[in-house]
């Protein structure tokens, strides 16, 4: 989701460097550095800026001996602030005991994804650590040379005998002093041009196995808070009512029976709907049921996903809108194979479903400054937008960044839905008076920002030796810019976000062709973990594998076969082929399959196994995941990233689906929409590629693969491809 | 007027009788660790044990609690209960950890029961308590080590 900075890709940094900058807080030493863009417009607001805002640090050491770090980059659960903060750590060299990690925003040269060129503040892509390798870790150097400064100053001894170890600062002579004895004085120390790193042979926390979470026991007694726990004096409570369908506006609506209600503050229209006041979420409730609303649906959609659905079916047998990759000549390739296998793909609208569901709180003070606290994915532009509703200026927007039950993509939304909703919840009651705007299971579902319904028509052809000679893939359905702020990021017809994973194809096909058909369909879309590659993986893969079959190869070795010049892919492929035996035989009833993709730069290679069951049903038992993320900063929680996307995505294909019928959308909650459940989660293994390669992500590339992994085995086991989803509602019929 | 005892202490509570046990300890009581996530029963965001027993509290009104012992994951305690934390935090299952404090809730009821549970034990025990970051793998992992602990 990298695209939505499109707008200011002309400040990619052509020559980067760090500039440290350290003084002294009310608080102890701070260690911030900034990144010199090459578009000095950008360096020269920088230094204003990071004067004027409190968090202007990458690492903070108070004078009570804490370390506090400043995360450029959101926690949603994927393990961003540990990745952070094991990065400081490394070269800091303090004891974990110290760390807070805190939400920093506020300042663009200082927290901007360098990753997507800088110029903004989000977290997505599975960037956070690719753009926090460096500046991070030169935080933490530059901090504990500042230290090391003071204590060589005090104890008027070499600098260069002193050493430093799990938070204290020692020397031979046998003085030593804590972090934050010496905070004050680092602080003045004057401040090195740049400090070297550690090498590699010398890490202690980056790739250590036995590192874990700082965070994880407060998520096991109840004492971590979210949004939705926020107590201050006077919080009401607020939950919406939204339009029953995408489009439709309020005509008029009557509040006189809710008001009545005892319990009842206030029922306020927001610019995306009703917001119910009440002293406490059940009362609130009950209160939202009394509100009477008559609807305007002149300009709703009023289309079903059937209606939908037909029409893509239709558009993807015409002519694409545009080309997205055009190599060869796909159709004289055509003309001449041997053998041709084509179809269309089916893939339903899909939702977050984060279990905590969407929320935000704002405080309107009496000085005008506003408050604003919740999932803060996209900093700079919920500054914005609270500061546009709230009637005041972005730089009088106090942001606090919490942690968040799940987004996976939901909460970074470009129009900043449930921000705009507690803003001007609490402006409309006045100041002084804060308001948590609390989305129940119900909004959260029919609130839109879906992953996009897609269908892809594919064709591929296979010559006489069975070599692969021509694919083609015109994939038709929304765009998840188009019509947002990144819309620019479009180019000639081609949302990025809706065929990567396709023209990026690593298999060496002379004639590849990859159409778009970018729809008008008025439901709201987003990113959803790993975007485009939630489709595009399933549809190639497949017809890969397929494919295979058809040429009569093993799939390991025909995918092997056309990766000559990407070795990155070919290793993943092997190691994971290697770990789950896919030469050794299976037990009567029991399948492999296997699938590849590289996503966000992380390349990862599935291989499952299913077992058939009476029902006509199956169930997965195993997967092997081979991952290359380049260098392995927290390797546990590589795993659990690559486990979790695994069931993530399972439960995608498998069984989830959104669905409307006359614009109205069918599913409400987890009865009907289902993510994976624990029985259904197979064991897996995942072993990670070892890598000298600057880190990548992995919060979102453990998805793409699973499906058509499990599709392959099934395919395997039954002679048929699955080409529409989900799974389970769409392979009856399909006798082994 | 409801009495009841939560975590080992007598409390009374005098609020709209319909109103759910999820939120009289969230907003009423203020103890926040008991989660919400559907209030439809389906992802055990909100278990807490009403009298030992793992229990919805979106779907347990508070005048149904008469007399009852709540336990929320605030008042986790004794060696099952104290183990299944350690264990959980030590092989950093929670990712977002927000459906977490159900999962412990209902693998202390597991447990409890359960001394030696098998995968289908757990997945029946656990098969109410949704994870979106997918955690199973190593929820299923961290109640057979508790198991394991607890037995020696
Ligand atoms: S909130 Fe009670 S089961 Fe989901
Ligand atoms: S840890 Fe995130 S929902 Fe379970």
């Amino acid at each position: 989701m990298s695209q939505f900075l499109s707008k200011h890709n002309s400040v990619r940094p052509t020559r980067r460097r760090f500039l440290v900058g350290a003084g002294v807080t009310t608080a102890g030493l701070a260690v911030g550095y900034r990144l010199v863009l090459a578009a000095s417009d950008i360096a020269q607001t920088t230094t204003a800026k990071v004067q004027a805002n409190p968090f202007q640090t990458y690492v903070e050491i108070t004078k009570e001996n804490r370390i506090i770090i400043y995360s450029s980059q959101f926690e949603m659960g994927q393990g961003s602030y540990f990745g952070i903060a094991t990065l400081v750590m490394e070269e800091l060299d303090g004891d974990w005991a110290q760390v807070d990690v805190v939400g920093g925003y506020g300042n663009t040269a200082l927290y901007g994804n360098v990753a997507w060129g800088g110029a903004a503040q989000a977290t997505g892509g599975s960037t956070s650590m690719s753009s926090s390798w460096e500046r991070y870790r030169k935080a933490g150097a530059a901090a504990r040379a500042l230290l090391v400064a003071a204590a060589a100053q005090r104890w008027d001894v070499p600098a260069g005998e002193i050493k430093v170890a799990s938070g204290v600062v020692s020397h031979a002579s046998g003085m030593q002093a804590r972090y934050g004895d010496l905070a004050e004085a680092a602080a003045g120390m004057p401040v090195p041009d740049d400090v070297p790193l550690k090498p590699r042979d010398k890490w202690a926390q980056i790739g250590s196995d036995s590192l874990k979470r700082y965070d994880s026991a407060g998520k096991t007694n109840g004492a971590q808070t979210y949004t939705i726990d926020l107590m201050m004096e006077g919080l009401q409570t607020a939950v919406m009512i939204h339009p029953p369908k995408f489009g439709a506006e309020i005509e008029s609506f009557d509040a006189t029976k809710a008001k009545a209600l005892d319990g009842i503050v206030d029922v306020v229209q927001t610019p995306r709907g009703i917001a119910v006041v009440g002293r406490d979420t059940w009362t609130a409730l009950k209160g939202r049921d009394l509100v009477e609303v008559t609807w305007n649906e002149e300009k709703a959609e009023e289309r079903g996903t059937a209606e939908i659905m037909a029409e893509y079916n239709k558009a993807a047998d015409d002519l694409g809108a545009a080309t997205a990759r055009d190599d060869g000549n796909t159709p004289a390739a055509f003309a001449s194979a041997e053998k041709i296998i084509e179809g269309h793909y089916e893939f339903p609208y899909l939702v977050h479903a984060s279990i905590e569901p969407l929320n935000a709180a704002a405080r309107i003070n009496e000085d005008g400054t506003i408050d604003v606290w919740g999932g803060h994915q996209m900093p700079d532009l919920y500054q914005a937008a609270a500061a546009q509703v709230g009637g005041t200026t972005p730089d009088k927007v106090r942001l606090h960044v919490m942690k968040t039950g799940g987004s996976f993509g939901r909460r970074a939304v470009l129009d900043a839905d449930v921000i705009i909703e507690a803003v001007s919840t609490a402006r409309a009651l006045g100041r002084g008076k804060p308001v948590k705007v609390q989305w129940t299971r119900e909004n959260d579902m029919r609130g839109g920002r879906y992953r996009p319904a897609y269908v892809h028509a594919v064709k591929a052809g296979l010559d006489k030796k069975g070599n692969v000679v021509a694919l083609h893939d015109h994939i038709v359905g929304q765009s998840v810019l188009g019509g947002s702020t990144s819309a620019a990021m479009i180019k000639n017809g081609i949302d990025p976000t809706s065929v990567e994973g396709a023209t990026n194809l690593p298999y060496a096909i002379p004639n590849l062709k990859v159409e778009l058909t970018t729809t008008d369909v008025n439901i709201p879309v987003l990113w959803w973990r790993s975007v485009g590659s939630t489709h595009t993986a399933y549809a190639v893969e497949t017809l890969i594998d397929e494919l295979a079959a058809a040429a009569n190869r093993d799939p390991v070795d025909f995918r092997l076969s056309m990766l000559g010049h990407h070795p990155r892919h070919a290793a993943v492929l092997k190691v994971a082929a290697e770990k789950a035996g896919w030469d050794k035989p299976l037990p009567e009833g029991r399948f492999r399959g296997v699938a590849l993709h590289e996503s966000l730069s992380t390349y990862v290679a599935d291989v499952v196994e299913i077992t058939l069951n009476d029902e006509n049903g199956f169930k997965v038992d195993r997967v092997v995941c081979a991952v290359d993320c380049g260098t392995a900063i927290n390797p546990d929680q590589i795993r659990a990233q690559m486990e979790g996307g695994i069931g993530f995505g399972l439960g995608a294909i498998l069984q989830e689906e959104l669905t409307l019928k006359g614009g109205v959308v069918d599913q409400e909650n987890y009865d009907t929409y289902t993510p994976l459940r624990i029985e259904q989660m197979p064991r897996v293994e995942v072993h990670i590629v070892p890598s000298e390669e600057p880190p990548t992500g992995v919060g979102e590339p453990g998805v793409p693969p699973i499906g058509p992994a499990v599709a392959n085995a099934l395919r395997a086991a039954t002679g048929k491809t699955i080409r529409k989803l989900p799974i389970i509602k769409n392979m009856s019929g399909m006798t082994p | 007027m409801v009495a009841f005892t939560l975590n080992g202490e007598a409390r009374t509570l005098d609020v709209d009788p319909e109103m759910p046990l999820l939120w009289a300890v969230r907003d009423v009581i203020g103890l926040t660790g008991t989660k919400f996530g559907c209030g439809l029963a389906q992802c055990g965001a909100c278990t807490v044990h009403v009298n030992g027993m793992p229990t919805r509290s979106c779907q347990t009104a508070v005048g149904d609690i008469e007399g009852a012992s709540i336990t929320t994951i605030e008042g986790v305690s004794g060696k099952i209960g104290e183990t299944v934390q350690a264990v959980w935090a030590e092989f950093d299952v929670p990712q977002c950890g927000y459906c977490q404090s159900g999962q412990i809730m209902s693998a202390v009821a597991l447990l409890t029961e359960t001394p030696k549970p098998t995968d289908d034990d757990i997945d029946s025990a656990m098969s109410g308590n949704l994870c979106r970051c997918a955690t199973y793998h190593r929820i299923r992992a961290a109640i057979h080590e508790t198991a394991n602990r607890l037995e020696t």
